[in-house]
């Protein structure tokens, strides 16, 4: 066996030892596997093309939308390659994201100065911006693993944020730097002034990004990526540099988020301080988490849902970020897996006989769940909106009923829903678990997979 | 690929939301921070928005049409600023307002003038209430931009006056926020104060990191150590706050030249410390004109929380003079408005007042103030107000420009 | 001269203390359990909200006392019906459930409290010079703050090495693994360590609320620099912790007061740097300016140079 191979076969080999939730793909028929990721890709692709010219989202701002989403993509799968694949948990990843859009910007306003280099090339700058940046820092802070790690990262972020904010010449300061993507030379007649043209630049790079990371999963390294956030002991026993392999990974991740910094520059032609601050990568984080670190698909799923709840939510409810901080302590508490995980627990039980089953304790669990829900949601916006805006009066208006908050009817019927509803939806446990159980038992009686 | 076609189902849903027809009416896009360190500030100023646009809409609207006010939360960061620019402008927006944060104004004004050039026929406007820096009057002036609070540099001329005449001010620190609007604050006073006064030495030229400042009273230890007799600062919201509170506990006696101290919870944190100490410059306060108390007080009736009372005149007059050009336009379209404000002179109760052609500056009456205890009507419920000690005519208050307007053809 | 040094020493001291009140809770939460509590601020914030909204009923004196306790049971409730549960996912689920719960309890308090800082004045019974020097006032409530913060260490050190729990805590701080093994239920002292920390967290917030203003963001604000902190003193060592704080309460003080630059450095050593120098803007930062970010500095070269801390006794 090459080197390569072993590599392969052991990482596979200690990741499977631990019964970790992302077993990678299987040693069985490579070839339909393969077959199946391609029509994947396709089918993604095409889909990516289409969906700007779908109505609803034709709009300039719904192909804003689709590009901050694309842009997310990118960088949340970044951060997954981190904090899924090698159990790196990062409170400052935005860095190599935002010193990737300035060196970005830092090209473009130089194209605006007359450097004749097309436009599409421009998140190269950022890729390489955040590779610099990350094998800087990352020689340093990869050390060690786990809660120093974590630290290390928090402190770095923050050295960068205030460096940003104070070194003026580089970073303009709070007001930070400016560019025109037109200004140009023009390849194709392409002038970028149209979000349409944006966004398809947007998901051609997201595309190349994200092929290659999913390639780099594949690798001996990524393998080995799994295998350290595993069992680094063992790693280390079999002859591999665990911080060799942080630092590998690390710097590929940076270089990655470098590429979603630039695309950033290139979508908002401006970069501010705040690329790099605190409350972005904590938002990646978000991402990440709700959708399902360990998932390839987690980071995508995560990025689309933060990013539209982030961009849309706000509009109908001024508590949304109470909603936010609830979704995301739902998810870490009930289903560490994120949406991703909780996708995939379902997937082997598509086919089975007992499924229509399990839908239907489903359903009949959902309805005292919707009461549960609709109260706590009463309850929350009735605060809210007395305690943040109080000189509007007592009245509200919640999906078109009006309410007196002043009376005690509002109150006692949130109550009522709330707490009504969760003793009726405790009820439904055992039989939702009693559902589960036949469709899984059926699913590994039914033989091998 | 069934998490697609769900994904898919949420965005269209979503995005149908924005589908809905729009009747005539004018949006009017409000965009400043409505949560975070300075919210208090933004949400402040909505409810002027909403107050005057309210007024205008029960005077007939522009030309028969209402205005309508859309808000959104830009949390006092550029980038943010222009998701929701982007979103506003989607939504059929054509007058955008914003005031907290030079940052974000440099961002916007950008940003408009890049939209307007790619979008003919979709033109926009942008209304800057309260961002100071000069730099967006002269060398980063655009021809959408209009600005309708007095820059930095005309306030500052406004306090300098006021020093200069003031034989016991001997000893100057300054004290700002590390960006280009506290910067541009510690320029202004040094320029001025060697022009006008050249025996007050500054002991003190400091710039702290916006909004990161927890303790002030190191600061404080520093200011008292350099023997300073008067202070001028620029700082606003909690920077303000703060540094404040840090001085009355320290016991700090001097004279405080402010552009935001009598704002924001500041005259309640200093309280009766502030009596004859706390100096701000501004566009009115309400001691100035009786003529206006109807409007303060049915703006009091409107919103009886302590926080929220009518000082945003600057608002006022710029209704007014958005007002008189879509009137003297006979058309509500950005560009028609643009070109009818430009030049464009009324008269308010305060005073006559002035849209500079040439930058887009507003020209109004500036109050220099005092804070007093025995005035007509007191700030934040604390029994104390401010009197006015010097008043600057509006022509008097301009400064030259080294804008290079382009207009469009 | 000697004024401004008096009086940076005093403020520094002062601000270190009020660091180490918040800092010592989170050193016996993060050394017995391991968990990294992004949530500690978020205690501190409602130790100043709960002191003021029941300041206002009761007055200050007993919100003094009842607001932490009350805080210490919020935290028993966190730690038996939501840490309990996840700390089977590791270290990372644990960070990741204090990290939410921090964004959640900021915006709950938005909810009940609104978004602008309350008013939340010093009580007129505190709110009087304690002394003057060199013609400056230095209020009481400071003084008060010192006193409260330094009963703190002494309580602490006194529980420890006096009381039966406090032997078991302290061997839970170095070996928790082996404190269990030998049968004490380590999951009931781990309720009680927890809420003991989000009491004594409260109790920081209480005098802290007003000395700082009492805003949502209050939590965000200060969170970092208490991680500086405790791993600068160093995990397991609530000593350490009191030398951290103090040493990065001085530093940042004193930093305010210089005014000079690697610049003003590179001047005296005899090299000029040119005004376009692409250094010249790095090297022309003051130390005033910088004061902030001196915390991080340290924080990122002790976690590089010397995980275990200053005094720590183990590294994680």
């Amino acid at each position: 066996m090459s080197i390569r191979e072993r590599a392969r076969s052991t990482g596979a080999q200690i990741t499977q030892g631990r019964n970790t939730r992302s077993a990678p793909g299987s040693p069985v028929s490579a070839d339909a596997g393969a077959m199946r990721t391609y029509r994947s890709w396709i089918a993604a692709g095409v889909l990516l093309l289409v969906l700007p010219h779908v109505p609803g989202l034709d709009s300039n701002f719904g192909r804003s939308l689709l590009s901050q989403m694309g842009i997310a993509a990118v960088f949340a799968l970044s951060y997954s390659l981190l904090l899924g694949q090698t159990g790196l948990l990062s409170f400052g990843h935005a860095v190599y994201f935002g010193l990737g859009a300035y060196a970005a910007i830092h090209l473009m306003r130089a194209i605006n100065g007359g450097l004749p280099l097309p436009l599409p090339l421009v998140p190269l700058a950022g890729a390489a911006g955040g590779l610099a940046v990350g094998l800087l820092f990352g020689a340093v802070t990869t050390r060690r693993a786990g809660v120093v790690f974590t630290l290390i990262s928090l402190g770095v972020g923050e050295l960068v944020f205030a460096a940003m904010r104070m070194l003026q010449g580089f970073s303009g300061g709070e007001e930070g730097v400016t560019a025109n993507r037109s200004r140009g030379p023009h390849l194709f007649g392409l002038d970028f002034a149209s979000q349409l043209q944006v966004y398809y630049l947007i998901v051609f790079w997201a595309l190349v990004a994200a092929a290659l990371m999913h390639f780099f999963i594949r690798t001996p390294v990524g393998r080995m990526c799994n295998a350290v956030r595993d069992n680094p002991e063992r790693a280390e026993f079999i002859g591999y540099s665990a911080q060799r392999v942080r630092f590998t990974v690390f710097a590929a991740a940076a270089m990655f988020a470098g590429l979603a910094g630039g695309l950033h520059a290139v979508n908002y032609e401006i970069v501010a301080a705040e690329a790099v601050g605190a409350a972005r990568s904590g938002a990646v984080l978000l991402m990440v988490c709700i959708g399902g670190a360990s998932h390839f698909v987690g980071a995508i799923l995560g990025a689309i849902t933060i990013t539209w709840l982030q961009v849309s939510l706000s509009d109908y409810t001024a508590a949304w970020q109470l909603y936010l901080g609830l979704f995301f302590m739902a998810i870490v508490l009930f289903a560490p897996g994120g949406l991703a995980g909780l996708v995939m627990m379902h997937a082997p039980l598509l086919r089975r006989a007992a499924f229509p089953d399990l839908l239907r304790a489903y359903a009949v669990a959902s309805m005292p769940a919707v009461a549960m829900l609709a109260g706590a949601v009463m309850l929350l916006e009735i605060n809210y909106r007395l305690s943040t805006q109080p000189e509007a009066g007592t009245r509200i208006t919640l999906l078109r009923v009006s309410l007196d908050a002043a009376t005690p009817w509002p109150w006692l019927a949130a109550a009522l829903l709330l707490v009504g509803g969760f003793l009726a939806f405790r009820r439904t446990w055992p039989g939702v678990a009693a559902a589960w159980q036949r469709a899984t038992g059926e699913a590994s009686a039914g033989g091998a997979r | 690929m069934n998490k697609r076609t769900l994904q898919l189902g949420c965005l269209a849903a979503a995005a149908l939301a924005f589908a809905a027809p729009a009747p005539a009416v004018i949006k009017v896009a409000y965009i400043d921070p409505l949560s975070g360190g300075a919210a208090s500030a933004g949400i402040n100023a909505q409810k002027h928005m909403a107050f005057l646009i309210d007024r205008v809409n029960a005077a007939g609207g522009l030309n028969g049409e209402k205005l309508e006010l859309l808000s959104f939360d830009n949390k006092v960061s550029p980038q943010e600023s222009l998701i929701v620019l982007k979103k506003a402008l989607d939504e059929g927006a054509r007058y955008v307002f914003q005031g907290n944060g030079s940052a974000v104004a440099h961002a916007i004004t950008e940003a408009v003038a890049k939209h307007n050039e790619r979008n003919p026929g979709k033109e926009v406007l942008y209304f800057n209430y309260a961002a100071i820096d000069p730099a967006l009057t002269n060398e980063k002036c655009n021809f959408w931009h209009f600005r309708f609070d007095a820059d930095v540099d005309m306030k500052m001329q406004a306090l300098t006056n006021v020093i200069a005449r003031d034989p016991k001010i001997k000893r100057v620190y300054l004290i700002n926020q590390d960006y280009s609007f506290g910067k541009a604050v510690a320029a202004a006073a040094q320029k001025m104060l060697a022009e006008k006064r050249s025996d007050i030495k500054v002991v003190g030229d400091e710039l702290h990191p916006l909004q990161k400042v927890q303790d002030f009273s190191p600061y404080v230890a520093k200011i008292k150590a350099s023997g300073a007799d008067t202070v001028i600062t620029g700082n606003w919201s909690n920077d303000m706050l703060l540094l404040i509170k840090a001085a009355k506990d320290a016991g700090l006696k001097v004279g405080w030249y402010t552009y935001y101290g009598g704002a924001l919870g500041t005259p309640s944190a200093i309280g009766r410390d502030g009596v004859g100490s706390v100096i701000q410059v501004s566009e009115w306060h309400n001691n100035v004109s009786p003529e206006l108390d109807a409007v303060a007080a049915s703006f009091r009736k409107r919103y009886p929380d302590k926080d929220d009372e009518f000082s945003y005149y600057r608002l006022m007059t710029a209704f007014d003079l958005f007002a008189a050009a879509a009137a003297k336009a006979r058309s509500n379209d950005p560009v028609k408005v643009a070109r009818a404000l430009e030049g464009l002179k009324i008269t308010t109760t305060v005073g006559e007042v002035e849209m500079r052609a040439d930058n887009h500056q507003v020209l109004q009456p500036m109050y220099v103030s005092v804070m007093a205890d025995n005035v007509k009507y007191d700030v934040e419920k604390t029994g104390f107000g401010f009197r006015t000690i010097a008043r600057i005519d509006g022509k008097d208050a301009a400064l030259p420009t080294t804008c290079r307007m382009q207009r469009p053809g | 001269m000697l004024e401004l040094v008096t009086f940076s020493l005093l403020n520094g001291v002062v601000y270190g203390l009020l660091l180490f009140m918040l800092s010592s809770g989170l050193t016996l939460i993060w050394s017995m359990m391991g968990v990294l509590n992004f949530a500690h601020a978020s205690m501190f914030m409602l130790g100043a909200y709960f002191s003021y909204q029941l300041g206002l009923a009761i007055g200050f004196w007993p919100a003094l006392v009842i607001a932490p306790l009350l805080v210490g049971a919020v935290g028993a409730a966190i730690e038996r019906y939501g840490l309990r549960h996840v700390h089977r996912q590791g270290h990372v689920g644990e960070i990741l459930f204090t990290f939410g719960l921090a964004y959640l309890i900021a915006e709950l308090v938005i909810m009940v409290w609104g978004r602008n800082p309350i008013e939340n004045r010093v009580p007129a019974t505190i709110d009087f010079p304690a002394f003057a020097l060199f013609g400056t006032r230095y209020p009481f409530y400071k003084v008060l703050m010192m006193a409260i913060s330094v009963g703190m260490f002494v309580f602490l050190y006194l529980a420890f090495k006096r009381t039966r729990v406090g032997l078991v805590i302290q061997a839970a701080l170095t070996h928790p693994q082996m404190v269990s093994a030998l049968g004490h239920d380590v999951p009931r002292v781990f309720v009680l360590v927890f809420a003991a920390g989000s009491a004594l967290a409260a109790l920081a917030g209480v005098i802290g609320g007003f000395a700082l203003l009492t805003e949502p963001n209050m939590a965000a604000a200060l969170g970092p620099i208490v991680f500086v902190v405790v791993v600068v003193g160093g995990l397991g060592s609530i000593p350490g912790a009191l030398v951290a704080s103090m040493l990065i309460g001085i530093i940042q003080t004193f930093a305010v007061a210089l005014d000079h630059s690697l610049l003003d450095l590179l001047r005296v050593l005899g090299i000029p740097l040119a005004r376009t120098s692409p250094f010249y803007e790095v090297c022309a930062i003051k130390i005033a300016q910088a004061a902030p970010i001196i915390p991080y500095l340290l924080l990122v070269l002790m976690l590089i140079l010397r995980p275990k801390g200053l005094m720590g006794t183990r590294e994680t």
